[in-house]
């Protein structure tokens, strides 16, 4: 996986809520047995045409926001369907940290799975970075994870939350897999003591 | 010993192991797998030399992509890219000897109809499959949640999920339910209550005499959208009409083994003195027969109001309100009931099962739809399919002019070729009315399977009590 401790932008914003998996990538593009190459079809209904022409309304067809890094969202973001292919298509396009009030579960968890940086802050300071955003591309936001802050264009520092596993496993690239791997002892225990308390399973 | 909730109770039974910074690792006693979102789990298995650590509590069905209509055994049915997605699942569940379902197997279904039907699901396990409504077995007393693909991996690999915990939140239905009023009623309503983003960080337990009357069918349909409502969880606790449904199904246990699960099924439940970090109480009386209006599944109002406008909102949902009117075609102020449609779906994990379609069966016996309706029915699994053409229900379908399909997740999220086109106009028995849910600017209306049926006969949104 992608490490992440660093990151000066360009942050587009987006200031819908409930911003659902179905909108970042629809179902179409879920019909792929890899994980690459779903950048293009990002927010597919919402950028293209009938004529798969783009849509130069879409803020991420914008000149000024074509090499966004970061996306500013409104609450509930990535809410619905469990599919990975939705922060597969956000970081395959580019974007590897996304801030907004509020996240949805599963997509919560998965961006961390992808090298992708989610950030809930309250909504006073999502309005102050969604302004930022919209200065466009003259305006870059930083992000560091180590000290958990987010700096506007303008020198602005808010500080956010994260869970201290979850910082370190994206700060330092790591496969989960292989951490759980090292508890195969626990597992192993868990497992022979489940088989005689509850042998049916 | 301090009081616990049933979600406590089935957590401290599943820790394997805590890290100092209370990051646990829950065992999994059922991870359940379909096409679309494992390709990528098992190709990573493979690139790192990796097995399956437990293929007997691992149960593989393909449901998202494969076609329902009744030529689907020819493969020229199905496009290119999901005949690959559903191969690469046969090869798969084959290569690293999962117990699978394929496509040409009778108990092929949608995934979360399958797992309780096959007594896969029980009282206290955690279940987890890469998709949402994985919440539906939470109505048998179980964790379960959906997962991303890497989570997939994850548990395939160690059959464990690296989780905090969830926060308890309890949601009371008292009393009766009205006639006309079903399970989806109270889980839409719910939704409408705490928003899509209410459930956020908490597990619900659903409880309360309308919950308790329901039966499992009814359960499952609850618990199924909890995720709808943000919770990583919905959970019933297991009771007596649990226990029949699960007895002498294949994979539940028999003799000995029944009577020990039993007495351990038993304590399932949540102390009287469990503390909540929320409660939601309705009355069962207060509750209508439901319609969604909108593109999220909280907006939702009784069959008898009016279309909303953006300005009874606040916040960022009065510009959400305007563009879901935009994208519905709607306009503020008209009647629910007089809004027009074009296609009736009956299925999904929500609504696919037997008592389902009986529901709807009901309304249309000896009915017709309207003229120009586009109606379907999709059973969730093929023994559903089988059970309803033994009933009759089948035959009231036909007549009525409904196509009667083979099982699958079809219109729900449209994946294969069961989609609306732009603008068409559709009362879905599913879980979704976000926008291009079901095929590029189609407009889904979310309601109970009888309502459906009710749209189906006048060919508007209808008060399904008119017709009782």
């Amino acid at each position: 996986m992608n490490k992440f401790d660093k990151l000066t932008g360009i942050a587009a914003p987006l200031p819908l809520i409930n911003i659902d998996t179905d909108m970042i990538i629809p179902k179409q593009f879920l019909k792929t047995i890899k994980r690459s190459g779903l950048g293009v079809n990002l927010f597919d209904e919402m950028r293209y045409d009938d004529d798969r022409n783009e849509i130069p309304d879409f803020v991420l067809n914008k000149p000024q926001y074509r090499d966004a890094q970061i996306l500013v969202a409104g609450d509930n973001f990535g809410c619905g369907s469990s599919r990975e292919h939705a922060p597969w298509a956000i970081a395959d396009f580019g974007i590897t940290c996304i801030i907004a009030p509020s996240y949805a579960d599963i997509f919560y968890n998965n961006c961390f799975k992808n090298g992708i940086l989610p950030i809930a802050l309250p909504q006073e300071q999502i309005d102050v970075l969604m302004k930022d955003a919209e200065k466009g591309a003259n305006a870059r936001m930083s992000i560091d994870l180590e000290a958990q802050t987010v700096t506007t264009s303008d020198g602005e520092v808010f500080s956010f939350e994260v869970d201290s596993f979850k910082k370190h496993c994206l700060m330092n690239g790591l496969d989960d897999i292989g951490l759980t791997m090292e508890k195969a002892a626990a597992i192993d225990s868990f497992e022979a003591a489940a088989a005689q308390s509850r042998p049916w399973v | 010993m301090s009081p616990k909730t049933l979600y406590d109770k089935i957590w401290d039974a599943h820790l394997a192991h805590e890290a100092e910074d209370g990051t646990c690792l829950l065992y999994i006693d059922r991870h359940l797998v379909h096409e679309v979102t494992s390709p990528q789990a098992f190709e990573g298995l493979r690139m790192t030399n990796r097995t399956v650590r437990a293929p007997d509590k691992t149960i593989a069905v393909p449901d998202h992509n494969v076609p329902t209509t009744l030529d689907r055994a020819n493969a020229a049915t199905m496009t290119e890219d999901s005949r690959i997605q559903v191969e690469a699942l046969d090869k798969n569940a084959k290569d690293f000897g999962i117990h699978y379902y394929p496509v040409s197997d009778v108990r092929q279904g949608i995934v979360h109809i399958v797992g309780p039907e096959q007594g896969w699901t029980l009282p206290g396990m955690t279940v987890v499959c890469g998709d949402s409504h994985t919440a539906t077995h939470g109505a048998f007393g179980a964790l379960a949640h959906g997962i991303g693909t890497s989570e997939v991996e994850h548990v395939l690999a160690t059959q464990t999920l690296i989780q905090k915990k969830s926060k308890n939140m309890k949601v009371e239905i008292t009393g009766k339910l009205r006639p006309g009023v079903t399970a989806k009623d109270i889980t839409l309503s719910v939704i409408g209550v705490t928003g899509t983003a209410g459930g956020t960080g908490y597990v619900i337990e659903y409880c309360g005499e309308a919950i308790r009357d329901l039966s499992m069918e009814g359960r499952m349909t609850v618990c199924n959208m909890a995720i709808e409502g943000g919770a990583r969880a919905g959970l019933i606790a297991p009771d007596e009409k649990t226990f029949e449904y699960c007895k002498g199904r294949p994979h539940a246990p028999k003799g000995a083994q029944w009577e020990a699960a039993m007495d351990w099924w038993k304590t399932l439940y949540s102390d009287d003195d469990a503390v909540w970090d929320q409660v939601i109480t309705l009355k069962g009386e207060d509750i209508a027969p439901v319609v969604t209006w909108g593109t999220s599944p909280e907006d939702v109002l009784p069959i008898t109001a009016n279309v909303p406008a953006p300005s009874d909102f606040k916040g960022g949902k009065v510009e959400a309100a305007q563009r879901s009117l935009d994208y519905m075609g709607l306009t503020a102020g008209t009647p629910l009931a007089d809004v027009e449609i074009d296609t009736v779906f009956i299925g999904s994990c929500t609504n696919g099962r037997i008592e389902d379609l009986r529901a709807a069966a009901e309304i249309l016996k000896g009915k017709k739809k309207k003229d120009g309706i586009r109606a379907m029915v999709v059973p969730g699994s093929g023994l559903v399919r089988a059970q309803a053409e033994e009933e009759g229900l089948a035959e009231i379908f036909i007549d009525a002019g409904f196509e009667w399909r083979l099982a699958g997740c079809s219109m729900c999220l449209a994946m294969n070729p069961d989609q609306l086109s732009p603008g068409e106009r559709c009362a879905a028995t599913s879980n979704r009315n976000f926008e291009g849910r079901q095929g590029r600017g189609g407009r889904t209306h979310l309601m109970s399977p009888a309502m459906a049926a009710a749209a189906a006969i006048t060919g508007k949104l209808t008060d399904v009590r008119e017709m009782m």
